[in-house]
């Protein structure tokens, strides 16, 4: 699904420049849980903003379910980021003045679905995520464990080939962080891939695959065995 | 643009954002409102002009006489001209073919008496074309005549005012009045409501007469007349000048000398007040232009605040998939919007205030203030236009919002 050989990254500070990533590959297969570890500076959300193309890389390839990603205009950017990857942020990053269902319906109107459509899909993924009931409220009324639910089923609404987490339970309590990990479990169950950057390990070990980054390098990369979020809920 | 969706998504922005759409709106409908108010002052400024020209006949020229600066053919100089009829026969002759109406005016200041009341008039000594001339509309009884003036008859046509003056409540039809101890009878009264009072304080006598009294004389102090319209403006101001060599020639004053005979032509006149009143629109129309310019700025600005406001949502949008095209056509949809409804408020208060005013400013020059449907068509096309500008540069900066650093937590 994901083949990312040699891949360089580095931004300029004023007069010096910043090595972040020093050349990373990565190969994920389709269905794989996979985790990103490292410390702060380690250059874990460099790599998923490549991977989600929000960031290009200098150097290296990368392939997206067999695309390449290379040199892209932000159209066409835009065209993949909605065709291929569904987005998690630690801070949730809901539209405040939009409801829940109307949240989740956004990337849909991006792809140009009809909006009777994209309103029966919204309420499919709140119903999946267990937020039925919540479809009218604005972002404001709904607690953090919530809002990332939103957020997952926002992200699962276009479905895409990969979903993208960058700390998703970051903001989050112990409690919900189990519950939101459970959830992506859930999905991942049903086959889809997803990546999810962290730095806590509890976290990580619900994934399957376990990438530790150190100063712009992989340093480890391991199958685990998984830790099923429902044992801890 | 008929995206029913991106409406949709619009009508929610705004709705949602209700405080900042009427700070945004707030100064195109000022400016707007500005706009129109000015821009209608100075179309009652202009409808000023045209009435106070419109009253008399436009297809007029005034000759008149004053002195010879030059000496010519052993005429000496500073010598005073003066039209008798045969100057007015010579014309009418010369120029029959584009001349309609012709008449002379002899002004005499008398003091006319009825009973006791007395009071001191103009007496304008005229021909029966001079009706047409200045338009008289005759309230009762009936004007000046040739049978008048081939038996000299000692008739007057009084103004209303002369009649409310002299008359009080009677009718002056039918009776006798002196001016200047000599007894006329009065055939007629005219009004003329256009020229106001001084107008109608005015007597016309049969030129005839009024020359016979006065010493016998056959002077003329002006020749007017009125040309076929036919000929048009440069006819008109060609028949002029034909007139002026014409006279000038048979006075012998120097083709050269400016000011032996004074030929008048209205269209010019009309011209020229009228270039006057375009200017001062020009200038309104300018200001107004300020001041919607200052309105779209105003706009503009806002939206570059609303856009930056806004970055993280527009953030959200690119990373869930929003083309560039898409949050360009959504800011700027978005501004057109707001111009056109704050701008629609602004051009109906406009006008409110324009049509509240009516003829209430009549005495700063301004009748009837108003703006006409193309200028209403013209200005929502400005509208619109300025929507597109105030939007452009909002919105460009829009579709630079990287994602990526508006996502970033802080």
């Amino acid at each position: 699904m994901i083949q990312i050989e040699e891949l360089h990254k580095s931004y300029r500070m004023g007069s010096n420049e910043l090595h972040v990533l020093k050349g990373i590959n990565l190969d994920i297969k389709e269905g794989e849980f996979v985790s990103i570890m490292g410390s702060s500076g380690s250059g874990k959300s460099t790599l998923l903003n490549i991977i989600g193309m929000l960031d290009e890389a200098d150097n290296g390839s990368y392939v997206l379910d067999d695309v390449p990603i290379k040199n892209l205009s932000e159209k066409k950017a835009a065209i993949y980021r909605n065709k291929f990857l569904g987005f998690i942020f630690q801070s949730f990053n809901l539209i405040n003045y939009k409801n829940a269902a109307e949240n989740v319906a956004l990337p849909l109107y991006y792809q140009g679905i009809p909006r009777k459509i994209r309103k029966e899909k919204s309420l499919y993924y709140l119903e999946k995520v267990g937020l039925a009931d919540w479809a009218h409220h604005l972002p404001s009324e709904l607690s953090g464990g919530q809002k990332q639910r939103v957020a997952i089923a926002r992200a699962l609404a276009s479905e895409p080939k990969v979903l993208l987490a960058d700390e998703p339970t970051g903001a989050l309590d112990t409690k919900t962080s189990y519950e939101v990990m459970d959830f992506l479990q859930g999905i991942n169950d049903e086959g889809k891939t997803i990546l999810v950057v962290t730095h806590e390990h509890d976290i990580a070990d619900m994934t399957k695959r376990i990438v530790m980054l150190k100063d712009g390098v992989i340093e480890e990369d391991k199958f685990v065995q998984q830790v099923r979020a429902s044992e801890h809920v | 643009m008929f995206d029913l969706d991106r409406w949709r998504e619009i009508l929610q922005t705004i709705n949602k954002n209700k405080l900042r759409t009427l700070l945004a709106g707030f100064t195109v409908t000022l400016g707007i409102l500005i706009f129109t108010v000015l821009f209608g002052m100075g179309n009652g400024l202009k409808n000023t002009f045209y009435e106070a020209f419109q009253d008399d006949a436009q297809n007029t020229i005034f000759i008149e006489s004053g002195f010879a600066k030059k000496p010519f053919k052993g005429f000496k100089e500073n010598r005073r001209i003066e039209f008798e009829n045969e100057d007015l026969e010579f014309l009418k002759e010369k120029f029959s073919g584009r001349i309609q109406h012709i008449t002379a005016r002899v002004y005499k200041g008398v003091v006319a008496k009825y009973k006791s009341e007395y009071g001191n008039y103009t007496v304008r000594a005229v021909h029966p074309s001079h009706q047409y001339l200045e338009q008289t509309d005759i309230e009762k009884g009936r004007y000046v005549n040739q049978n008048d003036i081939n038996t000299d008859a000692r008739i007057a046509v009084i103004g209303r005012l002369v009649e409310k003056d002299l008359f009080g409540k009677e009718n002056a039809v039918g009776e006798y009045f002196s001016m200047n101890k000599i007894v006329y009878r009065v055939v007629g009264v005219f009004s003329d409501k256009g020229s106001g009072d001084r107008e109608e304080r005015t007597i016309y006598t049969p030129v005839s007469t009024t020359q016979l009294i006065h010493k016998n004389t056959e002077i003329i102090d002006e020749i007017n007349l009125m040309y076929d319209i036919n000929i048009g403006a440069s006819g008109a101001s060609r028949l002029s000048k034909e007139i002026e060599r014409a006279l000038k020639k048979r006075h012998n004053i120097a083709p050269s000398d400016r000011n032996g005979i004074h030929v008048e032509n209205k269209v010019e006149d009309l011209n020229d007040t009228l270039q006057v009143a375009n200017v001062l629109q020009i200038i309104v129309l300018w200001i107004g232009i300020g001041t919607l310019l200052a309105g779209v700025i105003g706009i503009s600005n806002i939206m570059v605040y609303i856009v930056k406001e806004r970055t993280k949502e527009l953030g959200i949008r690119k990373a869930l998939g929003a083309k560039p095209s898409a949050v360009i056509g959504m800011i700027l949809q978005e501004t057109i919007l707001i111009t056109l409804i704050f701008g629609y408020i602004g051009l109906l208060i406009g006008n409110f205030v324009l049509n509240s005013m009516g003829d209430k400013l009549k005495d700063w020059f301004i009748t009837n203030p108003s703006v006409s449907q193309g200028t209403i068509i013209a200005a929502t096309i400005i509208l619109v236009l300025s929507g597109l500008i105030a939007g452009y540069i909002p919105a460009r900066r829009a579709a630079r919002v990287k994602p990526i650093v508006a996502l970033r937590d802080e």
